[in-house]
């Protein structure tokens, strides 16, 4: 299984971002999806800069995809996925029709997260239309994606989410905004303060959600460690890890050597409990609800 | 003013069917009771027999039916949906209402006669996704997700090949429709993957010496004081913690209403006008239909002249969720 390296979903500085694809040059990943997917307004980086980083990256070793916004709605936007859906370097990872449409017929692309890709019948309608990969949706349990593998068509891959914030929800509202009491259009771009999102706890504080602007994230960090075997089992060909500011090389490497059999599938999940802040979940997996955190021996706990 | 949009309301059995018909409705959209469409609530939605009675009801009196089949398919799913299509071409149904690209083939591949409209769970909030779903499925008609401001849904109206329906009253999804799985995250089931939010099959309340809890599965939602009215425990709109501030993080138990800016919609060429709520009973959908039809008409006949009744502001209201109502996304500062 090759592991990949999701976009960055959060709002980073300029030089985080150069920081952060510098340090993954050397680390044990296969893909590094590149971009901003979720707000057109942060443009700390601008299309050359993605593409500087995308050579690098290649020159590196690495399987470079750019990745394109899922929510869109101005002509603006439209025009910026033009760009990035019509250069013929990288791949492209779409995250709306409007991006299936324009690569369509034109360069094979993956299907991201956020296309609802739900059956067989979508996923051969993307073969066909030039999807080589196909991200399952956060939903999609065990036994979804069995079936779905068995009738994948020949030389798509498939890629599942294995560790990370989840990406719950989109909306034309921004809350980053909102929990400041700032209109979306004055927002003075307040998501730099949180590189890794907002947290919102319930009136019990319990830690809930994250917070991203227009985007709403599980706060529970999804971890499918224990789980790499039956991952394999099933043919899966690639595993996702969601860039977040702590040091995600570290991430990847405890994900290398449990692969590789030189990691103990328990002792990984001790050494990722350092890189999580509102404990594990992994209850999409087993077909339930995404917050549970269900270990590999299948009962739930916490 | 040349273009009259349809009005079309939702029905959850026969009795809400005719009160949208004997109410005004232009057009009634229903679902089947085989858990393939987006309001898969108990005791809700029709029989084959039942849609068939709902069918010659509406359709003696000049009014369409279209069926909702809006979820998105799991393997174990499909063949029933695949029969909910089968049916809809059975019954002779003016048009079906799909978000799943799969579906959307095998209705090309084996009823290409049948009219198709995109479903609001589509999530085709741009020109480019309208496109591709008009070029792949030759769909007739989209429904735009309430995340569009008015100035962009009248850009969309001229743009797009196909007619625009847009959500006039209402039950206010803040997400993108058939982009949020907070439902499931919490759950276990989600519009996508069962056609409901929020099951009541997750709600439990909780008495204590402060006040009443509602809860989905462990997830505290809302508290209310002794004595309060408590409302259902829909995800979206809890209160819940941000920083220092407890607040409705996400929205306020809140309706959509449009009657402020149904002039503008109705002059940009929007075709139609939905009310949400198959969910909701028939006295819900007769006060609604009457108020929107009387409030359409008005704004026909004189859309210069048009302000919103205070009577028309006042019926919604007492039927609307948190009995209040927003301009939602289409007023931009909401956002």
């Amino acid at each position: 299984m090759k592991i990949s390296v999701g976009p960055i979903s959060c709002f980073w500085e300029r030089s985080k971002v150069f920081e952060f694809y510098a340090a993954l040059e050397d680390a044990p990943v296969d893909i590094v999806y590149l971009g901003e997917t979720i707000c057109s307004k942060r443009r700390q980086l601008a299309l050359n800069d993605w593409l500087d980083i995308a050579e690098q990256l290649s020159a590196a070793g690495k399987e470079v995809v750019l990745s394109t916004l899922t929510l869109l709605e101005a002509e603006s936007e439209l025009a910026s996925l033009r760009h990035i859906a019509e250069n013929s370097r990288f791949a492209v990872e779409a995250n709306d029709m409007s991006a299936v449409h324009m690569l369509t017929n034109r360069h094979s692309f993956i299907a991201g997260p956020h296309i609802n890709t739900y059956n067989a019948e979508t996923l051969n309608l993307l073969y066909e239309l030039g999807a080589k990969r196909w991200v399952a949706p956060v939903e999609l349990g065990r036994e979804v994606i069995r079936e779905l593998q068995l009738s994948r068509p020949l030389g798509m891959e498939t890629e599942v989410i294995a560790f990370g914030h989840l990406p719950l929800a989109f909306s034309a509202r921004c809350y980053t905004a909102r929990a400041h009491n700032r209109p979306k259009d004055s927002c003075d771009f307040i998501c730099l303060d949180y590189p890794d999102g907002l947290p919102l706890f319930t009136l019990e504080k319990k830690p809930f959600l994250i917070l991203n602007g227009i985007q709403t994230q599980s706060a529970q960090t999804q971890n499918l460690i224990t789980l790499l075997d039956e991952l394999e089992d099933l043919e899966i060909d690639v595993i996702r890890i969601m860039p977040q500011t702590q040091d995600l090389a570290s991430i990847a490497g405890i994900f290398r050597r449990t692969l590789d059999g030189e990691m103990q599938p328990e002792a990984a999940l001790q050494a990722l409990e350092s890189y999580q802040a509102y404990g594990f979940c992994s209850g999409y997996w087993y077909g339930k609800e995404g917050m549970a955190w269900i270990h590999a021996s299948g009962k739930a706990s916490e | 003013m040349n273009n009259k949009p349809e009005l079309v309301c939702p029905a959850g059995n026969l009795p809400a069917l005719r009160a949208a018909v004997d109410n005004g409705a232009d057009a009634v959209y229903i679902g089947f009771r085989d858990g393939s469409n987006a309001r898969n609530f108990p005791g809700l939605n029709f029989s084959h027999e039942e849609a068939r009675q709902g069918i010659d009801y509406a359709r003696a009196r000049g009014v369409r039916v279209f069926l909702a089949l809006n979820i998105y398919p799991q393997p174990a799913q499909w063949k029933t949906a695949v029969r909910a299509v089968d049916a809809t071409v059975e019954l002779g149904m003016d048009a079906l209402i799909l978000a799943d690209p799969g579906l959307m083939r095998y209705c090309v591949r084996t009823y290409p006669e049948l009219r198709l409209h995109l479903s609001v769970q589509a999530s085709a909030t741009n020109r480019q996704a309208i496109d591709f779903y008009h070029k792949q499925f030759g769909i007739k008609r989209v429904v735009l997700p309430r995340v569009l401001s008015l100035a962009q849904v009248q850009q969309l109206v001229k743009k797009v090949p196909v007619d625009v329906e847009v959500f006039g009253f209402g039950s206010l999804c803040v997400m993108v429709e058939g982009r949020c799985a907070l439902s499931s995250y919490v759950t276990g089931d989600s519009p996508n993957t069962a056609g409901v939010c929020s099951p009541a099959r997750a709600v439990r309340w909780k008495e204590t010496a402060s006040g009443r809890h509602s809860y989905l599965n462990e997830v505290l939602i809302e508290r209310y004081p002794a004595g309060e009215a408590a409302a259902y425990p829909t995800l979206c709109k809890g209160r819940f913690q941000v920083g220092n501030n407890v607040f409705h993080a996400i929205e306020e138990p809140t309706s959509l209403n449009v009657l402020e800016i149904l002039p503008d919609l109705l002059m940009s060429g929007v075709k139609a006008i939905k009310v949400e709520g198959r969910q909701r009973s028939k006295s819900y959908i007769a006060q609604v239909t009457r108020t929107l039809r009387a409030a359409i008409d008005a704004c026909l006949e004189d859309p210069e002249g048009f302000i919103p009744h205070p009577d028309w502001i006042t019926q919604l209201n007492r039927v609307a969720e948190g009995n209040c109502h927003t301009l939602g996304a289409y007023h931009r500062p909401w956002q």
